[in-house]
């Protein structure tokens, strides 16, 4: 089964190559049988890829240790669930799943594209092909997962036990979706940019597409950053790690590309920049796949790995990022440009998401790379923290939040910023008294941190404004609003939600960033500390023992100030056996949107444990923030002008359509 | 204003914008960035107290003392030259004797660094690349690369 799943990759590989240059040859020379090819290839390089990925999630869930990559990653004793997530809990696995995940979204397009230009669908292929090609290469030659072991070991090294979590499961694979994503809008990019042909409903095409991967990737980040909150034991959720910046910057770019590409679709304007924005967005997603996978940036996150490997992406990156930059500078001058409009308008309030956009990608750039730049030119190590990132990153970031409810209440061509500001008259008081309330009600808030709440809640209540405004809630009668706003296209509905998450999100960054409290205390059994307002209790360790590994339960009652019970948090020190590695496994209390954290340190001989306990305010509001973010993307998504096929029904006028979105 | 007098102002007002984040990058380049030193460099180019650091090395065998509470003291040595930190805080699942580290933190006048992190790194055979470095130029890397 294994062989059969190396024997696959490679015939993937063969695949591939015929994808990458038939369909290409057939579009030049307006051969349609070739271009057919594309479809049938890029579905079995499908096929294939997840034939392969089966025999090595096999391998995992049998523990078939003759293979070595299984023998190093995992561990008989290791729960179902870990076994099969640990497939793509290391180099090679992970790279298996980029592949999966890039050729699936292949043989969406190849699926779903029938109604697209059959000109524009080969290219379209052929570039995915290209890139698969590229990567099932590099897997071939460098990361071999099938690699086999003679004589087999009878046990394994187990996974990492950091790894050993459910995030492993769900992160991975949703970030990738996002990552890979971005592929499709590089490979319209790239198509347009060899057809020399660009329009608007090349834009109808792309936006679900860029759509779908930010709302993946937002998953993919959020879901990380909850990880590693709960996981690593140091409660915080974002540390401006290397890694972390590597997902971030395609977010930062897919977030302007999703902008830029409303402009397109709906004023044919920004062609240009749009098709650069996509080369870029995936640009950002190489360049994250190259920084986590080669090792060459030290980061919290980085795991043992073969800097060969690095050379090799490294090729890849170039030959991509180059080739592509190449391909833009010679064919950009001769698409067409369009649709004039006037600065203050809602073109202009895109153009300046854009710009924001962009140039934070930039300063995350330039501080994610460089230590490397600097090592190279000097030989000095540095290292570039969060305060870098505090410095340039928010200030960038502050006016482009507060510009956010004034985008959709400005008309296309010209807008009226007066008259939107009047409309955002209500939104702005709410904003003002919640700054007035942190100030004068809340112990220890300062200025910035009332100024942070008042930035939120504008953001939420100046989204939620477009949404009154256009059903009339409050002006018409509430039959007749009830009717408007339950017919608003979709897409309202999406723009609000997700720029209400994101001010959801600000909340909880302001509040956790502003508010936390943290105690580092040595604690004996028995003894209680108060935390916000709540006691808790130590009531001592108690040792117990898991599949694979060994802890010591440290267990605390969580008392109110009558002193009766609320729950029992539990925080352990866990001694992985096979890997003989201690891990801590945070006690995690959520109370409203708030959140106790509980970290065990080392023991002293008395029976006395150092405990570190955090009073995190307000900070799920982080995650569940992007969780309406995405579900704001989503419902944008479906959204009957965006749905996936679509652009044949243009020509049908839709009435929903004229709201402006 | 004509077209071409509004789109040059739009353009001026993009590369005005451009220059700020520019300059702000910079200067946060200047004030924010944090060097890294092994014990030797140190040795060689002490650097003023007060002056924020990164410095690393492996955990000196036989040198960790536990004070009070949370305070803990070790040495970080590149094998050649030792220096002594001092910590107050939980250190990370994986520090232990003879295990690569990074600390991050401020001499004090006598001589001792005051550490505010301790980075241990999440797999057990991974060293930090600075560290790995010094410990190569040092000519007592034991590792396969």
């Amino acid at each position: 089964m294994v062989e059969i799943g190396h024997y696959a990759l490679v015939l993937a590989f063969a695949l591939a190559l015929v994808q990458s240059t038939l369909p290409l040859y057939g579009a030049r020379t307006d051969d349609n049988r070739l271009m057919a090819v594309a479809g049938p290839v890029t579905i079995a390089g499908f096929l294939l890829i997840a034939l392969s990925f089966a025999a090595l999630v096999g391998a995992y869930l049998v523990s078939d240790f003759s293979v070595k990559n299984v023998w190093e990653n995992s561990h008989s004793l290791k729960p179902l669930l870990f076994k099969f997530s640990g497939t793509w809990g290391n180099h090679e696995g992970s790279m298996l799943l980029w592949v999966l995940i890039l050729s699936f979204f292949g043989a969406l397009v190849a699926l779903f594209g029938r109604n697209l230009p059959p000109s524009l669908r080969a290219n379209v292929l052929s570039v995915q092909g290209w890139i698969g090609g590229a990567f099932l290469l590099f897997i071939l030659v460098t990361s071999n997962p099938f690699a086999r072991l003679n004589p087999a070991p009878i046990e394994g090294r187990d996974l990492n036990p950091i790894l050993q979590d459910v995030g492993l499961a769900i992160h991975p694979p949703l970030l990738y979706l996002g990552y890979v994503g971005f592929s499709i809008c590089f490979s319209f990019a790239v198509a347009a940019l060899i057809d020399g042909r660009i329009d608007a409903a090349w834009a109808r095409w792309v936006r679900p597409w860029t759509l779908a991967a930010w709302v993946f990737l937002t998953g993919g980040i959020a879901m990380g950053s909850y990880w590693a909150y709960y996981e690593l034991g140091w409660g915080g959720w974002w540390f401006w790690d290397p890694v972390e910046n590597a997902s971030f910057m395609p977010w930062l770019a897919g977030t302007a590309l999703l902008h830029s590409a409303i402009v397109m679709e709906k004023r044919a304007a920004l062609k240009i920049w749009t098709i650069l924005l996509a080369i870029l967005t995936f640009s950002m997603s190489l360049l994250g796949t190259f920084l986590v996978r080669s090792g060459v940036l030290t980061s919290v996150h980085a795991f043992a790995s073969d800097p060969d490997r690095g050379v090799f992406i490294l090729a890849i990156l170039i030959f991509f990022i180059g080739g592509s930059l190449a391909l833009f500078a010679l064919r950009a001058p001769t698409l067409s440009q369009g649709g004039l409009f006037h600065p203050i308008s809602r073109e202009g309030a895109l153009v300046l998401n854009n710009l924001f956009l962009t140039t934070a990608t930039a300063t995350v750039l330039v501080g994610t790379l460089y230590p490397l730049v600097i090592e190279a030119l000097t030989g000095d190590k540095i290292s570039v923290g969060a305060p870098f990132f505090n410095m340039t990153f928010g200030p960038l970031m502050l006016p482009l939040l507060a510009a956010v409810p004034f985008g959709p209440l400005l008309a296309w061509k010209r807008g009226d910023i007066l008259a939107a500001g009047q409309r955002l008259m209500t939104a702005f008081a709410i904003a003002l008294g919640a700054v007035l309330v942190t100030y004068l009600f809340i112990d220890g808030a300062f200025v910035l941190a009332s100024l942070g709440v008042g930035l939120a809640f504008w953001l939420m209540f100046g989204s939620l404004t477009d949404l009154v405004l256009k059903s009339g809630v409050g002006k018409a009668n509430p039959r007749v609003a009830l009717k408007r706003f339950t017919g608003l296209p979709r897409s309202v509905f999406g723009t609000a939600m997700a720029h209400f998450g994101l001010g959801m999100t600000v909340l909880g960054v302001v509040a956790v960033t502003a508010f936390e409290t943290e105690n580092i205390v040595t604690m004996k059994p028995g003894e209680t500390l108060e935390v916000a307002g709540y006691n808790l209790r130590f009531e001592g360790l108690v040792p117990h023992q898991g599949p694979n590994y060994t802890e010591e339960q440290g267990r605390f009652a969580l008392l109110d100030t009558s002193g009766s019970q609320i729950s029992t948090v539990m925080s352990a020190k866990r001694f992985y056996t096979a890997r003989r590695m201690p891990t801590t496994e945070a006690g995690i209390e959520t109370l409203g949107f708030s959140q106790l954290y509980v970290s065990l340190g080392d023991a002293a001989p008395d029976g006395a444990i150092i405990v570190r306990v955090w009073w995190k305010p307000l900070i799920t509001l982080i995650w569940l923030g992007t969780v309406v973010m995405m579900l704001g993307g989503s419902m944008s998504l479906l959204d009957r002008r965006l749905r996936v096929g679509a652009p044949t029904r243009k020509q049908r006028a839709v009435p929903s359509a004229e709201v402006p979105a | 204003m004509t077209r071409k007098q509004k789109r040059l102002t739009i353009i001026g007002g993009a590369l005005l914008f451009l220059g700020l984040a520019v300059a702000l990058v910079l200067t946060a380049l200047q004030q924010e960035i944090v060097f890294f030193h092994s014990p030797s460099d140190l040795q060689a180019n002490p650097v003023r107290a007060g002056e924020r650091i990164r410095l690393g090395g492996l955990v000196e065998k036989g040198s960790i003392e536990r004070g009070n509470d949370t305070k803990v003291s070790f040495a970080v040595t590149d094998t050649e030259h030792v220096i002594k930190v001092s910590y107050d805080g939980i250190l990370p699942d994986l520090f232990r004797e003879d295990q690569g580290v990074i600390t991050e933190g401020t001499f004090v006048g006598d001589g001792t660094f005051v550490a505010d992190t301790v980075l241990a790194k999440h797999d057990e055979t991974y060293m930090p690349k600075e560290v790995a470095d010094a410990l190569k130029d040092k000519g007592v890397w034991q590792g396969t690369e």
